[in-house]
């Protein structure tokens, strides 16, 4: 009994209560169905959490792919497509969000943070060096003949452990 | 009865936690080893009191107690044993108590450490124990797994299904074990800004304190991440490994802030020099494992990976991060500038690389971190949306990386002190060559032709040959008889094969993930029993489709035929949609046909119709090329943290030389 339940159960279950999505249709050309297919990647399904069109298994996701590919079949460029998902879903269906006064800061800073940790290492290493005196010549000669003597009596394990 | 054993338990810990830092302050303060002594019993036996909460929490869990609210919400009885026992970490609750058991167990580790220095060590349990307050204050007043529910329910709500899988149910533990061991990293950090020794000596000696936990943090939360990853490549069934998912992002952020720390550890610990900064990854990478349970558990990020929690408990997360990172950042504001470690480096040097490699690091770690809040920033201050996925960090991660890897082979070549520039070049020409012949064979080899792909696949080549151009140099392979060189790699110290190990990983990994990400071939079809679908060089025969009863599911279960198209070996898959009727989802679960390096991926999707009204399933099939090396690469790199970690000279107790040095 409980078996049959279960069983009745999976089949609505499986069968997926809502209607399932039509199917994709790829488009014949081969170079305009790679095309959509690179724009599904960059495209968020705008219900889902962080997925991808290409990805996400929500109805709403199929009706954009369609779209896509329905724009791409009339001849339109991938940037046309784009801003028309732009002027229908607004920024936040592009998963590489637009450079505008907005985001200056997300797209740059990755660089600023770059020139910050340098400029930040610099200082640290620029303050310790103040605390030792430069060696003079005369001592970083001394000092080359010294190691450059070392070099040669080293056993030859020595700088393998030294790591 | 038992269950109000594991609530009194979790309430024990938390007074035990607060007395331990209550006694490690007053010990500090009278320099009294009498209250150290107790500060550090205290710890101990906080560790004991979460394990036995903890292990009440499995036993309800094991025996399905839906009297305990949690429980009831997270399992059900038909689940598999070890998905019953792993729920127990499936849930917020569930998760923090694990989170406060590794806190409290590595604070009693931390607690029996012998030979710190006694005001280092006190203050650093002191630290732990503070930590150990919030946390399991947190859990005790706000998130407490012990609830009860009256009446009981006859059964529960189950696990949600997709995590119920192997790899899912061993990635929390994992990965809280790294998240949590940076903690300790912190406590002897802020233990260090508060001791914050003038003499020389005493950096080396904090350095090589911090780099054990550093490095054995960072190995298991390599082993977690990646664990996740595959979860999501054969649970979620979309082909990917990686979506720079909000959550994905959380865990990642510690991750490459550990990875600065143990190389700057090791300047810290062989020079004395950069001490501020170790100290400040130290903190940083504790704070981002902070940050990413705020994110995860607080509601403020949608995610596949994120429970659902309420905004108030976030916003109580919230506070403890906020007061805890506060804290100790502002620690560091007042005496970092007191902080002196050892004498001046020279830019070409081995010190001089492994800032290199911190610039790097770091600025890849605040380029994930501006691209996962940045969304939730710019919604709360002007209130556009906007999404930030993949292209981003490909355009801003992966080039700060790819720079970071083609510095890296130089790094372990250089000595200490004073680098030779031109000596490395001499010693990496060999592996440079054979990387660009490597990336001009990856041009040629796959279809079609990307010049950045082999480009990727050349500083794939180039991070695991220049890792083997080390062992060769330092065994002088060929420049001596076989025997000698057998000989000088015995006699190699473990740390070194380590390092090795870890860098070949990631060349490894960088391999794998170059050529799965653009070269992949996906194709769908809708297809009736007995047709193919064809992805590449792969085509896919579905055979039958059978429904199958599962402990806890009923499964649509296809029989797959994957073959190569121009003959060969065909082996069968099977691919399943499971329907799991306690919560009333479905998953599906991949078939995956290990071609030796590839992936054939199959996704069995729903039931259909062909055109002539013959029952149809739609099915997806990848073809993932060198997808084996994207899961093995941090395994490898993983392995090689162990080894380090179990190289003689890092076990503490064990140092030969002193801090004199």
């Amino acid at each position: 009994m409980k078996r049959a339940l279960l069983i009745a159960l999976a089949a609505v279950g499986l069968m997926a209560a809502e209607p399932p999505p039509a199917p994709d249709r790829p488009l014949p050309d081969a170079a305009q169905e790679a095309r959509a297919k690179a724009l599904f990647a960059d495209i968020r399904c705008v219900v889902c959490q962080h997925e991808a069109i290409a990805d996400s298994p929500a109805g709403i996701a199929a009706d954009m792919r369609r779209l896509v590919r329905e724009e791409i079949a009339a001849g339109r460029t991938d940037a046309q497509v784009r801003e028309d998902l732009v002027r229908r879903y607004g920024d936040f269906v592009l998963f590489k969000p637009p450079v505008r006064a907005g985001t200056w800061l997300l797209w740059f800073g990755p660089l600023a943070a770059l020139l910050a940790v340098a400029a930040a290492l610099l200082a640290m290493a620029r303050r310790r060096g103040e605390g030792t005196p430069a060696l003079s010549p005369d001592e970083e000669a001394r000092l080359a003949d010294i190691l450059a003597s070392q070099e040669d009596r080293r056993d030859p394990d020595a700088k393998a452990s030294d790591d | 009865m038992i269950v109000e054993l594991g609530a009194f338990a979790l309430v024990l810990a938390l007074v035990l936690s607060a007395l331990q830092t209550a006694m490690a302050v007053a010990g500090r303060m009278r320099r009294s080893p009498v209250l150290a002594g107790a500060a550090e019993g205290a710890a101990i036996a906080a560790a004991l009191a979460v394990a036995v909460a903890f292990g009440v929490l499995i036993l309800a869990f094991a025996v399905s107690d839906f009297s305990v609210a949690n429980v009831a919400a997270n399992s059900h009885t038909d689940k598999p044993m070890l998905y019953k026992v792993a729920a127990a970490w499936g849930s917020h609750e569930g998760s923090l108590v694990l989170w406060c058991l590794v806190l409290t167990v590595f604070g009693a580790v931390l607690a029996r450490a012998r030979n710190l220095s006694f005001g280092l060590k006190i203050s650093a349990v002191g630290t732990q124990g503070m930590l150990g307050v919030l946390f399991l204050a947190f859990a005790v007043f706000t998130s407490n797994p012990f609830e009860r529910l009256n009446p009981a329910p006859f059964q529960g709500a189950s696990l949600n299904p997709l995590l119920q899988d192997p790899a899912l149910a061993f990635h929390p533990p994992m990965l809280y074990a790294g998240y949590v061991g940076f903690s300790v990293c912190f406590s002897l950090a802020v233990a260090a800004l508060i001791e914050g020794r003038a003499n020389a000596s005493f950096w080396p000696a904090w350095g090589r304190w911090v780099r054990p936990w550093a490095l054995a943090s960072w190995s298991l939360l390599t082993v977690g991440i990646t664990m996740g990853a595959f979860w999501a490549y054969y649970e979620l069934g979309w082909g990917g490994w990686w979506f720079w998912d909000p959550v994905e992002n959380a865990s990642f952020m510690p991750w490459l802030a550990g990875a600065a720390l143990l190389h700057s550890a090791v300047v810290t610990e062989r020079r004395g020099a950069l001490a501020g900064w170790t100290t400040f990854l130290a903190l940083l990478a504790f704070t981002f494992s902070m940050l990413g349970a705020f994110l995860v558990r607080s509601g403020v990020l949608t995610s596949v990976h994120a429970f659902a929690v309420d905004p108030e408990r976030g916003m109580m997360l919230l506070a403890v991060l906020g007061v805890t990172a506060g804290a100790a950042f502002a620690l560091f504001a007042w005496r970092s500038p007191q902080l002196r470690g050892g004498g001046q480096f020279a830019p070409v040097s081995r010190e001089g690389a492994l800032v290199l490699n911190n610039l790097f690091l770091t600025a890849a770690c605040a380029t994930v971190l501006l691209g996962t809040l940045y969304p939730l920033i710019l919604e709360a201050a002007s209130g556009a949306t906007i999404s930030v996925g993949p292209p981003y960090f490909a355009l801003t991660f992966v080039p700060l990386m790819a720079v970071a890897f083609l510095i890296l082979p130089a790094g372990p070549l250089l000595a200490w002190k004073r680098g030779d520039l031109k000596g490395v070049g001499q010693r990496l020409a060999v592996a440079a060559g054979l990387a660009i012949l490597v990336a001009l064979a990856g041009w040629m080899a796959f279809e079609p032709r990307k010049a950045l792909s082999a480009a990727g696949i050349g500083l794939g080549g180039w991070l695991v040959l220049g890792s083997l151009a080390e062992v060769a140099e330092r065994i002088r392979l060929f420049r001596t008889g076989p025997a000698e060189s057998l000989r000088r790699a015995r006699s190699l110290p473990l740390g070194s094969w380590g390092t090795v190990l870890a860098h070949a990983g990631l060349g490894v990994f960088v391999l794998g993930a170059v050529v799965e990400t653009g070269y992949r071939v996906e194709a769908a079809r809708t297809v009736a029993v007995g047709e193919t679908v064809t992805a590449g060089r792969y085509s896919v025969r579905l055979d039958g489709v059978r429904i199958v009863e599962g402990p806890n599911y009923l499964s649509e279960r296809g029989d797959l035929t994957v073959s190569l198209r121009d003959g060969g070996a065909a082996r069968v898959v099977t691919a399943e949609r499971r329907f799991f009727p306690a919560g009333g989802q479905t998953t599906t679960e991949v078939g995956l046909d290990f071609r030796g390096l590839d992936d054939v991926y199959v996704v069995l999707g729903e039931r259909g119709q062909t055109a002539a009204g013959a029952p149809a399933w739609s099915v997806r099939v990848w073809w993932n090329p060198w997808a084996r090396l994207i899961f093995l690469g941090p395994f490898i790199m993983a392995f090689g943290g162990v080894l380090s970690l179990l190289d003689r000279r890092l076990r503490l107790g064990l140092g030969k030389r002193k801090a004199a040095t």
